[in-house]
């Protein structure tokens, strides 16, 4: 009986790693999106914290663009 | 569309009711978790869903050539072996969705070709070593992967986003879970409506009105495509309601880890070349989302009914198939009685499920035990490993087929199964 485990121990690596990566880098977006929120609320701006949630934002989009690629091809 | 024979004829409309069957079985994979937590209407997320099942049926043909190509030797298989393994997936489908519980199609489809096989040609048609590390393993390592990822992720989004909160964090939850169901919802619409088509190919081939080695013909592209969504749209409640509320109750951030989470695991697991069951990763993500969240509970009873249905798909879907290959060789009038009989136990079963309907009306909002308390992290220990609640069994017994509001009046407290 040959059992892949390599292919077993990459597809748990890869899995929790990415899954944890772009989960953080998502909820880093939202936190900035938030600050921006309150920041409005009392009159201000935060400037970097919504470049921040948007780089955030996009790496999660090349993500899932990665994602589609690896469907479609 | 060359000459066919009534068998052909019969094995492409039963593949095709498998790959409907499909479609609403597992809706609940890529939607369920968007629709308890709220981030989709019921009937959009389905929408949607269908509507990305169509669209991955087209992208590739890769799946269905190595189901058609090679993978069984076409020259000893007959139009009737496929028939009878189709209808061996079939009624399992069925089955669990009339009691609500996820469990794999493909493990089904597999199950069923296994049983036909061993009927017509014996039980040296059947190769254990694949079966351990095809079915058995992938079924035991989807829903800790899937788990694991999805808790640590969950973790992982409750402390970094304990600043978030607002209208921003609830739009973002939101986009975040779409994103992720659309990607399991064009997965398996490449995987799963490629694999009816895979199996319509082999029996036109088997039945000698495709030549060796041919792609798939666009009619059967199409046609497995649209059974598919229609079966997504149509949507398995009971399962949905399951899968995103019965193993557990989910937040959006939950729901996001979650479905992120069996995202990322069935597109590496297929393409780092072990492949994981769409179900298990997906009910394995929930399980893991729901201890992830402080004072948050896995129903382990719920769950214990799961898994027991994983263990049990493949020797029942075997062993419908392997009675239906024996009384199809009885000859035509055996094929017939099969037919039949997958068209009488399919209305059968569909007239139990209206007893206590489930649709997009009620998923979201059937009786609820009551919410989990907040606990500390022994107390969460505690319930993980202790007996459910009188409550949680109660749920429990309300997936199976407890009346709920829309309960057809003539049948009071149905309890079957």
């Amino acid at each position: 009986m040959s059992i892949d485990w390599a292919a077993l121990g990459s597809v748990f690596g890869v899995s929790l790693v990415v899954t944890v990566a772009l989960v953080g880098l998502f909820t880093l977006g939202i936190v900035g999106l938030s600050r921006q929120e309150r920041a409005v609320a009392q009159g201000g701006t935060a400037t970097l914290a919504v470049a921040g949630a948007y780089a955030c934002f996009a790496a999660c989009t090349a993500a899932v663009a990665y994602g589609i690629y690896l469907i479609v091809a | 569309m060359e000459s066919f024979s009534l068998i052909l004829a019969i094995v492409v409309v039963t593949a095709l009711a498998f790959d409907f069957t499909n479609g609403f079985h597992d809706t609940a994979n890529a939607m369920a978790t968007t629709i308890s937590t709220g981030a989709l209407k019921p009937k959009v997320a389905v929408a949607m869903s269908a509507v990305l099942n169509l669209v991955g049926a087209f992208l590739s043909v890769e799946v269905a050539n190595t189901i058609s190509k090679g993978l069984v030797d076409e020259t000893g298989i007959r139009p009737e072996v496929i028939f009878a393994a189709l209808v061996g997936a079939i009624l399992w489908n069925l089955l669990t969705w009339l009691v609500g519980l996820p469990s794999s199609s493909s493990h089904a489809l597999m199950g069923g070709l296994i049983g036909a096989a061993v009927a017509s040609a014996g039980i040296g048609a059947v190769n254990g070593d694949v079966l351990v590390t095809k079915v058995l393993l992938p079924a035991i390592a989807a829903p800790i992967v899937a788990g694991l990822a999805a808790l640590l992720a969950t973790r992982m989004t409750y402390s970094l986003g304990r600043k978030a909160d607002g209208r921003a964090a609830a739009k973002g939850y939101r986009a975040g879970q779409i994103a992720s169901a659309g990607l399991v919802s064009l997965a398996h619409g490449t995987n799963d409506a490629q694999k009816t088509m895979g199996i319509i190919t082999l029996a036109l081939i088997a039945g000698g009105s495709l030549a060796p080695d041919s792609d798939p013909p666009v009619w059967v592209i199409l046609s497995a495509g649209l059974a598919i969504a229609l079966g997504t749209y149509l949507g398995g409640w009971r399962i949905i309601r399951t899968m995103g509320r019965g193993l557990t109750d989910l937040q959006p951030q939950q729901g996001f880890a979650a479905q992120t989470s069996a995202a990322t695991v069935i597109l590496a697991s297929s393409h780092l070349g072990f492949s994981l069951s769409t179900t298990h990763s997906v009910s394995g993500a929930v399980m893991g989302a729901g201890l992830g969240r402080k004072g948050g509970v896995v129903r382990w009873s719920t769950a214990t009914r799961m898994f027991v249905a994983w263990g049990l798909t493949l020797p029942a879907a075997a062993l419908v198939a392997a009675l239906a290959e024996w009384v199809c060789r009885a000859g035509d009038w055996g094929t017939a009685l099969v037919a039949v009989f997958l068209v009488a136990s399919s209305f059968a079963i569909w007239r139990i499920s209206r007893r206590e309907v489930v649709d997009h009306t009620n998923v979201v909002d059937a009786e609820e035990p009551g919410p989990a308390e907040p606990a500390g992290v022994v107390t969460t220990a505690m319930a993980a490993v202790s007996p459910p609640p009188a409550g949680a069994t109660e749920d429990l017994a309300a997936t199976v087929a407890a009346p709920a509001a829309t309960a057809d009046p003539k049948t009071p407290s149905a309890t079957t199964v």
